[in-house]
Formats: C-alpha cells, structure tokens, sequence
C-alpha cells in the first residue's frame, strides 16, 4: 500500500431514518474528515437515502479474518434457542 | 417598461446564469481530478440546470408568448443571453473552476436567501428550494478554496492565477439598471448593493484564511446586461444548442 497514489479511503455508514442504526454502504478517498462526508454525501445519498452519515478512516477498522469463521461463528448455528423467536414484538415497534 | 417586461429580463438574467455555469461546470465530466470530486462537481451543475429550469419556466409563462423553458434555453443566439459573464468563463485548471465556482456560489447565496423575501410568490419559491442547495456548494467551494489556497506553492499558486485572471468580472454582478430600480421598487428584486457588502465581507473572510490575497485588478469588464458576452459564450452555445436545433423538437 506505501506505493498506493490515491488518497486515503474512508469508509461510509448511513442512517436512512431517525432510530435505526448506521448501515454500512460503501466507501470514498479523502485527504480529511470534511471531504470525505461531503464526498459520501455526492456518492451516496443523491436519491434520498439518508439523513445522516458518518465516516470512518477505513484504517481504523479492526476486523476478523476469513480464517476465524469456523471458530467465532459455527458454534452458534446448533443454539437456535439464542434467536428472540418465541417472544411477542408489541405493536407499534417498527425497527427491531 | 412595464412591470412584466423587466421581470422578464430579470428572470433572464438569474436563469441564464445558472443554465450557463451549470453547463459549463459540466465540462467536467469525466474529468474530474477523482471520482467523487467528479460526482460531486456534476450534482452542482445538475442544481444549477435544475434551478435554471424553473426559472426559464417562469420567464416564458411571465413574457406570455408561449416560449417554454427549452425554447429559451435553446433557440436564443449569444446576443439574448443574459448571464453575467463571469458563468461563461472557461474551466482552466481544477483551481481556477473553484475559484469561478467560489466567487459566484458566494454571489448567489446571499441573492438567493434575499430573493427568499420576494414579493413574486414563484420567485421566493424558487429561491426557497435553490438556497439549501446553494447552501451546500458553497460549503463545498469554499473547502477547496482553503485546502488549495493553504495547500501546497503549487496548488496556492494556481488558485491566486484564477482568482487574478476573473477577477475582472466581479463588480458587474452587482450593476443595476433601470430593471433593478424598478424591481426593487414593488419588492420583488433585492438591492444588490446589500449582497455586494455580504459579498465582499465573506469572500475577504475566506481569501485571508486561505492565505490568499485579494486581487488588484482595476479593470472591470461588463456588458452581459447588453447582452455582450465574451468570445467563449458562443462556443459554448454551438455546443448546448447543437442537438436540439439539430432535431427539433425530438424526444426520447
């Protein structure tokens, strides 16, 4: 990456209506903070699809590696009790 | 003149100016210096046909001789444009575009959120709608101004040559006539000697933090009220127009 010639890139979230949390939508390059919202505010929100954003330099994003699946994430398949399924969801509630 | 008269030239002159840079901020393209600068740069010129739409709409339905916003758009040579000839500039570098774009969005904004009080009902509409996105090009312009005017020698450099080289086509945004007078008599146009102070109070405030000087230009160039343009106008009209007149009335 030391010979990579663009600037750095900055991953996007957006939260398409107020309660529900920040989706992950994609990313842009930007030299700093304020460029890269409005340059995820060009990309991604000219069809009404947020009304908030944030940004995060994709550097600082730890994330597990595909090695680690079988071991973080196999082990709940057997454990359907874990899934919220026998419980009634109140009226009203929209986004859970 | 009567009162529909000089609103329609009045109309001219704010839609064309808006048809004209939104086209020629278009010229970018494809060429943007990265892609989302490219999108970035193209939902600008897409506000500014947008708003131009609306109010060629209006002009045509004010003048009442059945022209629509197209007819106005594409069948006026150079000599009937009205925009002030700072929009009819050419693209020149990344720099000198943001300077364009930086001098005029500052224009537009505080016209704008005067013309929000119009007491034309359509206008003050207009003007409502235009001003968020206003709003946000001049946030975006006025970010690049201070990244390439406190950036590098060269990127400085650069900006400086733009803001020198236009800097000529500042004062005559601000001319008034007898159309203005009128206009600003029944309410509906705003004194531009209160958007000329605003003006030059923010575009002082961003020069100086840009670390950028003020240009010395005394040489003021005017005539768009005329309709006495720049040689680059009617290049760029050849190239608008083309199609359209070319096929007349075709659709797809």
């Amino acid at each position: 990456m030391s010979n990579d010639s663009q600037w750095p890139v900055w991953e996007v979230f957006l939260q398409g209506n107020p309660g529900i949390p920040h989706k992950h939508v994609g990313n842009v390059h930007a030299t700093d903070a304020e460029m890269a919202i409005q340059n995820a505010r060009d990309v991604y929100t000219r069809r009404s699809e947020g009304i908030s954003i944030w940004v995060v330099p994709a550097n600082a994003i730890s994330a597990s590696s595909p090695e680690d699946q079988g071991a973080f994430f196999e082990p709940s398949n057997d454990k359907p009790y874990r899934h919220p399924t026998f419980y009634k969801i109140p009226e009203g509630v929209k986004y859970l | 003149m009567d009162i529909q008269q000089a609103k329609f030239q009045y109309l001219l002159r704010l839609g064309d100016s808006s048809l004209i840079i939104g086209h020629r901020l278009s010229e970018w393209c494809g060429h943007g210096p990265i892609l989302e600068e490219d999108i970035a740069l193209i939902n600008i010129a897409l506000d500014f046909v947008g708003n131009a739409t609306s109010i060629l709409a209006y002009a045509g339905k004010v003048e009442g001789k059945g022209r629509s916003e197209d007819d106005l758009a594409y069948l006026r040579d150079e000599r009937e444009y009205r925009n002030l000839l700072i929009t009819e500039q050419l693209n020149g570098d990344f720099a000198t575009t943001i300077a364009r774009q930086f001098i005029f969005d500052t224009y537009m904004y505080f016209l704008y959120e005067e013309l929000k009080n119009s007491k034309d009902e359509t206008i003050a509409a207009i003007a409502q709608k235009s001003h968020k996105e206003i709003t946000y090009h001049l946030r975006h312009t006025t970010q690049w101004m201070f990244r390439l005017g406190d950036g590098t020698t060269e990127s400085h450099e650069r900006l400086q040559n733009g803001l020198n080289d236009l800097w000529m086509f500042t004062s005559e945004m601000f001319e008034m006539d007898e159309i203005d007078a009128l206009l600003i008599s029944e309410g509906i146009a705003p004194d531009l000697s209160i958007i000329k102070a605003n003006w030059e109070k923010r575009v002082n405030e961003v020069i100086a933090e840009a670390t950028l000087q003020i240009p010395t230009t005394l040489f003021k160039q005017k005539g768009s009220r005329e309709g006495k343009h720049s040689e680059h106008l009617g290049f760029l009209l050849a190239e608008m127009q083309y199609v359209h007149r070319a096929f007349p009335n075709a659709t797809w």
